[in-house]
């Protein structure tokens, strides 16, 4: 009998260590499963970011390395330039990508640096213990909105990709979300384009992917996804930006 | 040659392929240096968005193997002490230079050596020593390049070179060797995990007691470094009465100031600390039965005079003379000192 679905060989067969319901688990498989796909398992770089992700290379069967908080774009360019036939990626959280990053965000897109970037918005800084994260909703609780966010002082959800997509350099923009069958299958053919883009030299491509983070959105796992076709997808809307 | 475009030079004979910049003076000769000739070596040369990006490209293209260096001046240097720590920590090779200008804060472009503290004590955050050489001639800056370059390799560890804006804009012939250059086995680095297992680059440690075998690791490395690594010159200690310690560019003026002195008969000693960290402590060891005078010169308001004192075990009397701020220790002024410690 032929086996249409396996665990995927870039992806290491052990327990995790994410909360209940969180999405870093399905954005971890589905890279891994492009990977495969793509059959560059032996060219990828990664590189992990500061956050609940940092332990990806605890998953992920391909050489990783960790980044300074925000820095993962200025490591992925060196290493990109420097080792141009690997295939090189950054796994980056709205804090690291979008707050502390904005500057390597911005400019190692606006050199347009033919790299792979899969952004995770889950709206908060889970590993810190729930804080606002620079694309937290207006009205949002977090451990330092208590009242949730207010625009008059904390500003407004930062749409980073919809900023990069007006830059040149950058490629390909797509926005996603982890929240049923047919959205991650839209994501896993997201992620797929943005790698392949790379091996074709297609230059900057960034997938942003709407995860849920149960735990600090203190909802169940299934709330959250909810919470995300309901409200999050007004403020973020998905499909292709650029 | 200018110090700067002999560091840039040095760089690339000594193998580096990867630079990464941002402006600032006086070393800005250094980044257009690299713009211009690296890519006729076949490295890459990127004008960063930030010292922050600059020093973080550094661990990017050392973590995939390559001989990587980033350089700036004081307050671009507080900025890359995040990305040193990190180098630090995931034991990344990478040459930092530094050519030291006025502080603190913005302070001003003129020559100064207040950034030792910064250099030799580690500068970023958690428990680390980075490898520092101080150049005190055009000559020896490019020369030193080759090892700074082989040492982070060696040690698997960042490497300072602590100039300043007097070295760096200072023009001097040179005459260029082919230095050597060891190549090492990188079997760490990213390369993509083709017939191997996954590497990792890494410098977090969660599990009980891994990050403090981690540190017992380095501290053992350190320890190695401090046994080998401990460089110096010195002059004239076999009858001297005073002995005077300075480095870098303040070297240059404290020797015509000696060998002033010496002419006049007086009895005066030399020693210029070459690597600042390990500091040479065994230049002083045959010195400590003796009974002299030190005197440490710095363009700074008593930086390497602790690590003197040190090496003295702080037996022995030290005085300081510096200036610092755009200020610097002329001869006669070291001369004056010296002699009302005759």
């Amino acid at each position: 009998m032929e086996k249409i679905y396996a665990h995927p060989q870039s992806l290491y067969n052990v327990s995790s260590h994410y909360c209940a319901g969180c999405g870093h688990g399905i954005a971890h498989r589905l890279v891994a499963e492009a990977v495969d796909e793509l059959g560059i398992r032996e060219k990828v770089i990664a590189i992990a970011p500061v956050g609940c992700a940092v332990l990806a290379y605890d998953y992920w069967n391909f050489d990783c390395t960790e980044a300074a908080h925000g820095r993962a774009l200025a490591v992925a360019t060196a290493i990109k330039r420097v080792r141009p036939d690997n295939v090189v990626f950054t796994y980056q959280g709205d804090g690291d990508l979008a707050a502390i990053g904005t500057n390597e965000t911005i400019h190692t897109a606006n050199r347009g640096e033919n790299l792979t970037v899969i952004f995770i918005n889950n709206a908060v800084y889970g590993m810190t213990g729930g804080q606002m994260a620079p694309t937290s909703l207006i009205g949002q609780k977090t451990a330092t909105t208590l009242k949730g966010r207010d625009p008059a002082l904390q500003g407004y959800p930062l749409k980073i990709s919809e900023l990069l997509a007006q830059l040149p350099g950058v490629k390909y923009v797509e926005r996603v979300a982890l929240i049923s069958p047919a959205e991650i299958n839209k994501a896993r053919q997201a992620v797929l384009l943005a790698l392949r883009n790379q091996i074709e030299g297609v230059g900057f491509s960034l997938v942003e992917m709407l995860s849920p983070c149960p735990t600090y959105w203190g909802m169940s796992a299934q709330a959250a996804m909810g919470w995300i076709k309901e409200t999050m997808i007004k403020e973020f809307p998905l499909g292709r930006i650029k | 040659m200018s110090g700067n475009d002999a560091i840039a030079e040095g760089a690339i004979r000594a193998g580096c392929r990867f630079y990464a910049g941002y402006p600032i003076t006086p070393q800005n000769e250094l980044t257009a240096y690299m713009a211009e000739h690296m890519p006729e070596s076949g490295g890459v040369a990127i004008q960063a968005e930030s010292e922050l990006a600059a020093i973080n490209m550094v661990f990017g293209a050392a973590a995939a193997g390559a001989r990587a260096m980033t350089s700036s001046s004081s307050p671009g240097i507080s900025l890359k002490q995040e990305g040193i720590s990190y180098l630090a920590g995931a034991e990344l090779p990478g040459v930092i230079v530094n050519m030291m200008r006025g502080g603190p804060g913005l302070g001003n472009i003129a020559p100064s050596q207040s950034d030792y503290f910064q250099a030799t004590r580690g500068g970023g955050h958690g428990d680390y020593r980075c490898l520092v050489l101080a150049p005190a001639s055009v000559e020896e800056a490019f020369g030193q390049m080759f090892e700074a370059f082989d040492r982070a390799d060696r040690y698997r560890n960042p490497v300072i070179i602590l100039g300043d804006g007097m070295l760096g804009q200072m023009m001097e012939p040179l005459s260029v060797s082919p230095g050597r250059i060891k190549s090492y086995a990188k079997p760490w680095a990213l390369t993509g995990c083709k017939g191997r297992a996954p590497n990792i680059i890494r410098s977090l440690y969660l599990k009980d007691g891994a990050l403090e075998d981690v540190n017992l690791r380095l501290q053992k490395k350190y320890a190695l470094m401090r046994r080998t690594e401990q460089r110096w010159e010195s002059a004239c200690l076999d009858d001297a009465r005073v002995v005077v310690v300075a480095y870098g560019g303040m070297f240059r003026i404290v020797k015509g100031a000696v060998r002033k002195l010496r002419e006049a008969g007086k009895k005066i000693g030399l020693i210029r600390p070459i690597s600042l960290w390990p500091f040479p402590d065994r230049a002083f060891e045959p010195l400590l039965k003796k009974r002299l005078s030190y005197l440490a010169v710095e363009m700074s308001y008593g930086q390497m005079i602790e690590d003197v004192r040190l090496a003295l075990c702080t037996r022995q009397p030290i005085e300081f003379l510096g200036r610092a701020g755009g200020g610097i220790p002329t001869e006669e002024a070291i001369i004056k000192k010296i002699k009302t410690m005759l």
